[in-house]
């Protein structure tokens, strides 16, 4: 119950906010070194990482109860534990998965 | 026994609801999800695996067929399947048809637009002159 609405709420975050900033980033990118400083300095701002830290998991969470309702489609899992164990473990993932990346990205880059 | 007995769930439904491509659209956003699985993995393992974020790299990563060729691909399958999943959500809580209807308008405008805005982008940086 509460994935099936994370799906689609995380869906509607990423259709917003996160394919706003994809377009954003090309756009920096695109208009050279300054205008990507500036882009680059507001990511990396308090907000900026709330930001693309939430879309982070949003992304790692609609992609995983995604991974669940595709396998619903095929008759799969409609057992209460096994569903339930699916959707917990999609969560767990999520968590762990934007974990390491944003772990990655700021240990291991300046 | 009917045809319509031995038709698959998917067969019977379309063609049906109000819209008459309710199951067309229900597998277009299958489609696009499996896309997106592939596509959304490469861009997070290209992020990883880059040597660094700036813009120089980065340039250099879109300006190759290699990045630019996946980039572009994620553009549209992402825009196509937010549009899909969006029309979803104000197909469910948008009841007035009217404003239902002016909802799905901007919706497509706005997917259309925003994915012709960072393709531009994109092309800029992979035509572009000096990186």
């Amino acid at each position: 119950m509460l994935v099936s609405i994370l799906h689609r709420v995380t869906g509607g975050a990423l259709s917003v906010a996160g394919l706003a900033i994809l377009a954003w980033w090309l756009m920096a990118i695109a208009d050279g070194p300054d205008a990507y400083a500036k882009f680059s300095d507001l990511a990396r701002s308090p907000i900026g990482l709330f930001v693309l830290i939430g879309l982070t998991w949003a992304f790692f969470q609609h992609l995983l109860s995604g991974i669940r309702h595709l396998s619903m489609d095929t008759g799969a899992a409609f057992e209460l534990d096994t569903n339930k164990r699916f959707a917990i473990l999609t969560i767990v993932l999520s968590i762990l998965l934007t974990a390491l990346l944003w772990a990655w990205l700021l240990g291991v880059r300046p | 026994m009917s045809l319509g007995d031995s038709s698959t769930p998917l067969g019977r439904v379309r063609g049906l609801g109000s819209a008459r491509e309710g199951g067309e659209h229900w597998l277009t956003e299958r489609v696009t999800s499996i896309a997106l699985l592939l596509l959304g993995s490469w861009l997070i393992a290209s992020l990883l695996l880059l040597p660094g974020l700036d813009q120089r790299t980065l340039t250099e990563w879109l300006r190759a067929p290699s990045g630019a060729v996946p980039m572009a691909l994620f553009v549209i399958v992402a825009f196509k399947h937010a549009l899909d999943g969006m029309k979803v959500i104000v197909d469910d809580y948008v009841h007035d048809e009217g404003n239902r209807f002016a909802c799905n308008l901007a919706l497509l405008f706005l997917a259309i637009g925003g994915a012709a805005l960072a393709l531009f982008a994109l092309a800029s940086i992979a035509f572009g002159g000096a990186a």
